[in-house]
């Protein structure tokens, strides 16, 4: 193919010096990417260790009274608070977003989805501190009106604005999920007489369970994880309490209060949200764990 | 759509017709007779009455004419293929029987098609019912992601059917499926192979006690020994059931059916493209004597 007068010029290992290029940026991105998260964990696990000297560990784990200027660490109130608050989201979400989804996925007509899905996941980019705001002038008093005695800080308004915040993430990744399910497999179950309900709960419904579930659980550790709403709208009295009525605070709550500046560097107090902290990213960490656990292990492979 | 019709029939060349012969002959009484006296057959004394009449049938997506002016008798007790090039409607119009069409938005149907006494196209006639008393085996296999039994009893409790031991049994029986599953009726479809599954499927189909089971290409995507295995089926299933079957293979049309419908494309003055049936009479008559020079054309492996 080539003509003999012209050979082909021989590409010198430094005629691919744009490929070496991209090739190191990238391993950069990535090794920077990786390295940050690696410091982040050392940090916490550093300074966690500090606070864990002065404190022993089962008096964080087991005590039920979390005042840090008395000296007592009991973090239980604390997660207590993270724990029930995301508890109320999931109670929230996970009917409305896979209600939504089902719906997108199933029932909506194409043009409807088109705009639908976007103005859903655009909930999910709101500040979280506009849905505190939002818990504070318009859930709670909403709420006062079904309970009288309710005051301004409590777990039930954080818990429903936080499953605002999440139900984008379940409605958007289950509806994923359920348009992955092959139309064949729609199609059969109709051809059996089956109806649209029917073909939806008990075909897609269980085809795109494991993205389903790891879809919950995901949001579930993002409501853990959630900050700004909950210190707004749940309040900064550590309170352990399975009460939603209540004020409490929440790991994220109390970290943000201390960063604020009220404790000095070195300081116990200090110490402290890096171990709650730590706590926090190990919860978080295992709760990711299992959702990718179980999109492994029952996603089904379709042909 | 309009491309594909031609290499895909020059790719079917002479070797066609030698099968084809050899197929038809196997249903004909002899080689020598069916080719000399297929005005005889004409009248079609072999076929029984129909359980489906197509009265000028067609099908609109959206302004696309993809079907039009369908008239035919489905016999009972029968398998009815329904063969022609590819985009020349045969699924679209095989879907108008159980209505899925209804599931495809901006589909409509027009004409009539009688199922006994009633138009199944009248909006009196729910789909969803009508679907229990006509089964639907497609293309690809499509068990769901659940157990064998489970694929079974799913159709059985959604048409109101007990699902009992002694029903799963039979419908796997029925399909040829048991002896290969009876052991495992607890494990995952999707463990099974291909011809399995789309046993399956059929059997699946069979368990809901229909009356007709339509087949999209069911053995499109099996092997040979697996499509074998099928069409023995379908006979089999023929004595009890109406089949109407789309294929692709005109041996298989050739080795299965009673009755052929050959469908093509048309072209039309707005430019657009529609299927029509060409011809309609037993496999015998449309293999051995075509009358429409379209079918000869594509029977024979010329482009039509």
């Amino acid at each position: 193919m080539t003509p003999p007068d012209r050979p082909r010029a021989r590409r010198s290992a430094r005629g691919r010096f744009g490929e070496k290029a991209v090739l190191l940026a990238l391993a950069a991105a990535a090794t920077i990417s990786v390295l940050v998260t690696v410091g982040i964990v050392v940090v916490l696990v550093e300074e966690g260790a500090l606070f864990f000297t002065d404190v022993p560990i089962t008096e964080f784990f087991t005590g039920t009274q979390w005042f840090p200027l008395e000296g007592k660490f009991g973090v239980l109130p604390l997660l207590n608070a993270s724990i029930v608050i995301a508890l109320i989201a999931a109670v929230v979400a996970v009917p409305l977003g896979l209600g939504s989804a089902i719906y997108l996925s199933e029932y909506a007509p194409e043009r409807l989805r088109r705009v639908v899905k976007p103005v859903l996941e655009i909930l999910a980019g709101m500040p979280t501190i506009v849905l505190g705001f939002f818990a504070l002038d318009a859930v709670t008093p909403a709420l006062q009106m079904v309970f009288p005695g309710l005051g301004l800080y409590n777990a039930l308004a954080a818990g429903i604005v936080v499953g605002l915040l999440i139900t984008p993430l379940i409605s958007s990744l289950s509806e994923d999920a359920m348009r992955a399910v092959p139309n064949s497999m729609r199609e059969g179950a109709f051809g059996l007489g089956a109806t649209r309900r029917v073909v939806s709960l008990r075909v897609v419904v269980p085809a795109a369970l494991s993205g389903i579930v790891a879809s919950i659980v995901l949001a579930i550790s993002r409501a853990i994880g959630e900050t700004m709403a909950v210190t707004l709208a749940a309040g900064t009295i550590p309170n352990l309490s399975w009460n939603p009525l209540e004020g409490m605070q929440t790991i994220t709550a109390y970290i943000v209060q201390v960063s604020k500046g009220e404790a000095t560097r070195g300081s116990l107090q200090y110490d402290s949200i890096f171990a709650v902290g730590l706590l926090l990213f190990v919860v978080t960490l295992v709760i990711n764990i299992i959702a990718v656990r179980i999109v492994r292990k029952y996603r089904t492979v379709y042909q | 759509m309009t491309t594909n019709v031609d290499p895909e029939k020059t790719a079917k060349d002479s070797p066609i017709e030698i099968h084809l012969a050899a197929g038809a002959a196997d249903r004909g009484a002899s080689q020598q007779a069916s080719g000399a006296q297929p005005g005889a057959t004409s009248s079609e004394p072999s076929l029984g009455p129909p359980i489906f009449r197509l009265q000028d049938m067609g099908v609109w997506y959206g302004k696309h004419h993809a079907v039009r002016g369908v008239t035919m008798d489905v016999p009972r007790n029968a398998i009815t293929a329904l063969i022609g090039p590819s985009g020349c409607g045969k699924s679209t119009a095989l879907r108008c029987l159980n209505r899925m069409n209804d599931l495809i938005p901006g589909a409509r149907v027009e004409g009539r098609v009688l199922f006994g006494d009633e138009d199944l196209l009248s909006s009196d006639v729910d789909p969803v019912d009508l679907r229990g008393r006509i089964g639907m085996v497609f293309q690809k296999p499509n068990p769901f992601p659940k157990s064998i039994k489970d694929n079974l009893e799913f159709g059985m409790k959604v048409n109101g059917i007990k699902p009992t031991a002694e029903r799963v049994e039979q419908a796997l029986v029925d399909a040829a499926l048991w002896d290969e599953v009876k052991d495992r009726l607890k494990a995952e479809a999707f463990s099974l192979s291909g011809g399995q599954q789309q046993r399956l499927c059929i059997a699946r189909a069979i368990a809901v006690e229909p009356e007709v089971i339509l087949m999209d290409e069911p053995c499109s995507a099996l092997d040979p020994i697996a499509t074998l295995a099928i069409e023995d089926l379908m006979k089999n299933l023929a004595e009890r059931y109406t089949l109407v079957v789309v294929t692709h293979n005109m041996q298989q049309a050739a080795r299965i059916s009673d009755q052929v419908a050959f469908m093509t494309v048309e072209g039309t003055a707005e430019g657009d493209r529609t299927g029509v049936l060409a011809e309609v009479g037993t496999a015998r008559q449309i293999f051995s004597a075509p009358k429409d020079p379209r079918t000869e054309a594509y029977i024979t492996g010329r482009v039509g």
